[in-house]
């Protein structure tokens, strides 16, 4: 049966009536709204329900939401946020570099994949700033694309990698 | 006879009327042509649709002196949203910021028919420059009374109307006619701005749609909801039969979800829905209800399926027959013949498809994905018992759908299970759905014989093809109201292909022979897929050419060119070769012994318009069969293009998804059902594995814009094919090119 759950995303705390084995996405998107994460295969296969629980990227289509509470959750909404939070800005910019990058290279053609592609793309920079092109491929090796734009993903990481580093182009 | 299949010779507007081509992808409006024709294309005409005569239907003016622009043709991620308004604020002397469109809706846009068969620049492109040229001239008239000075005298900039030689004498659009009708007529008369004088159209205009895309903002489909709406997921068996067999329910205990919190079963027929209030229940109610479905086998499986095609009693039809290829054949210095295998392959959405639908007692509102409101409008209609005019369509982009994935059955389902409970039902696909009951891009059964003189200069080409046509009755309306299944007729299945079989060069002797196979009983579900039948027919087409190519002992890109006298084919084909470094040698003249070797390969080809060429550098693992593309090439033209970026965007994505299509895709099924259910079991390209991609916009400022979606995915395939011979000295005459078939083919060879 559902219960009350406590759960903290985008720095806010929710409360939110759920049975704790419900996918964590189903309740991002039908009790809180969001429209970041989203479903795609239901399986954690292709990456369109990311999130980052404590800075990890994780799919929400499989994590039940009783496992999250106690932990921090950003979704492609907070991440701008979870950005400025990250490297001590006093301000959060707009968007997050790497959001800015995908519009930058006019990377999208659907854009469905970009919530996955996105939150993966800020955890890999989050952890490695300056990421070969062998690394992101290998880190973004999970998520899909069926529009076929993974060459503009891969310079929109690389451009977004200047900024995060403060590397200038 | 001309060698080429010509724009104008194109059969486009009778498959239009036969009820839609495929696709995707947009280009440019050209044309100078001072008259378009409004109503040149039949469209599936019905009630409570806008005047498409009125010049109100197409643009507004708004008093802050911004226009809203109406357009009949959908976002599909290609850009056309974009390009459209690039075309008509560049006609209205209108900066970007100062243009906008609304959603599709059957209530409200324009009906353009389908969008399809990379039209929406092509086909909607010229009419909405009309619109926009109409208005200009309205306004222009408008502010001539008002400054009481001669249009000729006027010029505009920005929507603000001034006086040649006395610029602060000016009125605004806004001030002339703010947000009231012109209560015009659409005459498609007014003069066009000529090409030369563009500022906005052939420049790299950013996609309106990518902020809120990249944000978070963007309403896609799968995240409409509605107040007091259920969630329903449709029950099925995993995996369909045949198409003609529908799904049957042998028995269902409606007490198995009984647990569940306001969970209820919804069945018309063999139609089986689950709606729920929350989400995650209804999924749950789908995979706890206890039901039993006729499983008698009905299909030929994966192995038997080219075989059982070849042996039906087909529809025969010759779609080109020019000289004689008998005696030419008999003359050929050589002749080469093979047979070439194509799989089904699947849209595969990276989304599936949602719908949500509010059914009342004699109206019906539907949202959804499909790339063809007015006739899914129709189908809704008749499955729902409302007359067409109470039902409403509006369009809500999904993901990528790259032709006719499951948006129309989602969107039956949704309506169905609203109907039957009387509350909004928002319908989402679960991946399993989406994979196994899509209407899958047809296989395709090939036999090719060609042959050369001495002189390297093809002489004679013989094809005969085999493969189903698309389905007409949505899998939602078959199983809940006993419609049979059906066919698409006309032409579509029998006239596709002959643009990529050979029609680029210069052959005297020519036969092509469509054998279509009726497709109700004993396969697969088909319909349009981008670029359907293009790969299949490409990869045997263009392989055939290089062969030839190896036997006159020329290189496979100069002996293209020695065949081809046509200027635009030549052009992609320089374009490419160009920027590939492509220096002439025989293919698999560089053969090593080494364990990975690489290999280059050419081909040329297109959908229905348009001009395409590409290039495939490739390495191959010969110990595991692994194919891996290094660099893909492509040049596409396609006239005038409106936007640049946006080509290269779709070239881009061409080239890629091409390369999955060769390499790894195809849809897997037993004599029961379909297996290849979620990206497991239907693999696609991943990160890892994506080729650089080089692509080339031949742009003809001078030619009318041509389709830009869906040329390069035949050619991209068919040099990816020919460049494995280049490294291994090996063909591979069916695909997808897995690692196993390419080892084995090695281990024969």
């Amino acid at each position: 049966m559902p219960r009350e759950l406590r759960i903290k995303v985008n720095e806010r705390l929710w409360t939110v009536a759920a049975t704790p084995d419900t996918p964590l996405l189903y309740v991002l998107s039908n009790e809180l709204l969001l429209r970041g994460p989203r479903f795609g295969c239901g399986l954690a296969q292709c990456g369109s329900c990311s999130v980052l629980v404590d800075g990890i990227e994780i799919r929400a289509c499989v994590t039940p939401v009783a496992t999250v509470e106690g932990k921090s959750v950003t979704t492609l909404e907070g991440l701008a946020v979870w950005y400025a939070k990250q490297n001590g800005l006093s301000k959060p910019p707009a968007l997050h570099p790497v959001q800015q990058a995908f519009i930058d290279e006019q990377a999208l053609q659907c854009g469905y994949c970009y919530n996955g592609m996105i939150i993966k793309a800020a955890e890999l920079l989050s952890k490695v700033p300056r990421p070969t092109e062998t690394q992101i491929r290998s880190s973004m090796n999970g998520h899909l694309c069926r529009c076929g734009t993974y060459p503009r993903i891969t310079k929109a990481i690389e451009r977004a990698s200047r900024t995060v580093s403060g590397v200038s182009r | 006879m001309s060698p080429v299949f010509g724009a104008t010779e194109f059969p486009r507007r009778d498959l239009l009327k036969a009820g839609g081509v495929l696709i995707i992808g947009c280009i440019l409006a050209g044309a100078s042509s001072a008259q378009v024709e409004v109503d040149a294309v039949a469209f599936a005409a019905g009630p409570d649709q806008p005047d498409l005569k009125r010049l109100d239907t197409w643009i507004a003016m708004h008093a802050d002196n911004t226009a809203t622009i109406f357009i009949g043709f959908v976002e599909l991620g290609q850009g056309c949203s974009t390009a459209l308004l690039q075309i008509a604020a560049e006609e209205l002397d209108l900066d970007m910021r100062q243009v906008k469109s609304v959603r599709l809706d059957t209530n409200l846009t324009p009906n353009q028919g389908a969008t399809a068969a990379s039209a929406s620049i092509s086909r909607g492109g010229p009419r909405i420059r009309a619109a926009a040229a109409e208005a200009r001239l309205a306004l222009l008239t408008l502010a001539s009374k008002k400054l009481k000075t001669p249009v000729e005298r006027l010029s505009v900039s920005r929507g603000i109307v001034s006086v040649v030689d006395n610029p602060k004498q000016s009125v605004t659009y806004g001030e002339l006619v703010g947000d009231k009708p012109f209560n015009v007529p659409f005459t498609g008369r007014a003069p066009l701005k000529p090409a030369s004088e563009y500022k906005l159209v052939g420049t790299r205009v950013p996609r309106n749609d990518l902020p809120d895309k990249v944000s978070g903002k963007y309403v896609y489909m799968q995240h409409v909801r509605a107040p007091g709406m259920l969630h329903g997921r449709v029950v099925r068996p995993r995996g369909q039969s045949a198409y003609g067999a529908g799904a049957k329910v042998m028995n269902i205990e409606e007490s198995s979800i009984q647990n569940i919190p306001g969970a209820r079963i919804v069945r018309r027929n063999d139609f089986v829905g689950v709606v729920a209030p929350r989400e995650w229940d209804a999924i749950l109610a789908a995979r706890q209800l206890k039901l039993t479905w006729d499983t008698t086998p009905r299909l030929p499986g994966n192995s038997g399926l080219h075989e059982q095609m070849r042996a039906a009693k087909t529809i025969d039809l010759v779609v080109k027959e020019s000289g004689d290829v008998a005696p030419a054949f008999e003359r050929a210095a050589h002749v080469v013949s093979q047979t070439y295998r194509g799989p089904y392959q699947s849209h595969a959405p990276f989304g599936p498809n949602c719908a949500l639908a509010q059914v009342t007692a004699d109206s019906a509102l539907v949202m959804c994905s499909t790339q063809n409101a007015y006739e899914t409008r129709a189908d809704l209609s008749r499955l729902l018992g409302i007359p067409v005019g109470k039902v409403r369509v509006q369009y809500y982009e999904g993901s990528g759908t790259f032709g006719h994935s499951c948006y129309d059955d989602a969107a039956q389902a949704a309506a169905i299970m609203s109907q039957a409970t009387g509350k909004p039902v928002r319908v989402q696909f679960m991946r399993w759905d989406e994979h196994g009951w899509d209407n899958y891009g047809p296989a395709h059964l090939a036999e090719i014989r060609a042959g050369i003189d001495r002189d390297g200069k093809i002489v004679a080409y013989e094809y005969h093809g085999w493969q189903h046509t698309w389905i007409a009755t949505e899998t939602s309306e078959q199983l809940a109201s006993g419609t049979p299944a059906r066919e698409t007729s006309g032409p579509v299945a029998q006239v596709l292909t002959p643009f990529n079989l050979g029609s680029m060069y210069d052959i005297p002797n020519v036969r092509l022979v469509n054998h279509r196979v009726p497709g109700i009983d004993g396969y697969l579900k088909g319909s349009y897929l981008r670029s359907p039948l293009d790969i299949s027919v490409s990869f045997a087409s263009e392989q055939t050419i290089d062969e030839l190519a190896y036997l006159a002992g020329i290189d496979a890109f100069t002996f293209r060119q020695r065949n081809i006298t046509h200027s635009r084919w030549l052009g992609v084909l320089n374009a490419v070769a160009e920027a590939a470094h492509w220096t002439p040698r025989r293919a698999a003249s560089n053969l090593s012994d080494a364990k990975v070797v690489t290999g280059r390969g050419i081909a040329a080809g297109t959908h229905l318009t348009s001009y395409g060429a590409a290039v495939a550098e490739i390495e191959v693992n010969k110990e595991t069969g692994q194919i891996l593309a290094r660099h893909m090439y492509g040049a596409l033209d396609a006239g005038l293009a409106i936007n640049p970026g946006f080509v290269e965007n779709q070239i881009s994505g061409m080239l890629i998804q091409a390369t999955s299509r060769i390499l790894k895709e195809e849809v897997t099924f037993t004599d029961t059902n379909v297996t290849s259910l979620d990206w497991n079991g239907y693999p696609i390209l991943r990160f890892e594995e994506y080729p650089e991609v080089t692509p080339i916009v031949v742009q003809r400022m001078d030619q009318k814009s041509t389709g830009a979606g869906e040329e390069l995915t035949g050619p991209a395939a068919a040099a990816i094919a020919n460049a494995l011979f280049d490294a291994t000295g090996v063909r591979l005459r069916e695909y997808p090119m897995t690692p196993d078939r390419v080892h084995a083919a090695l281990g024969r060879s």
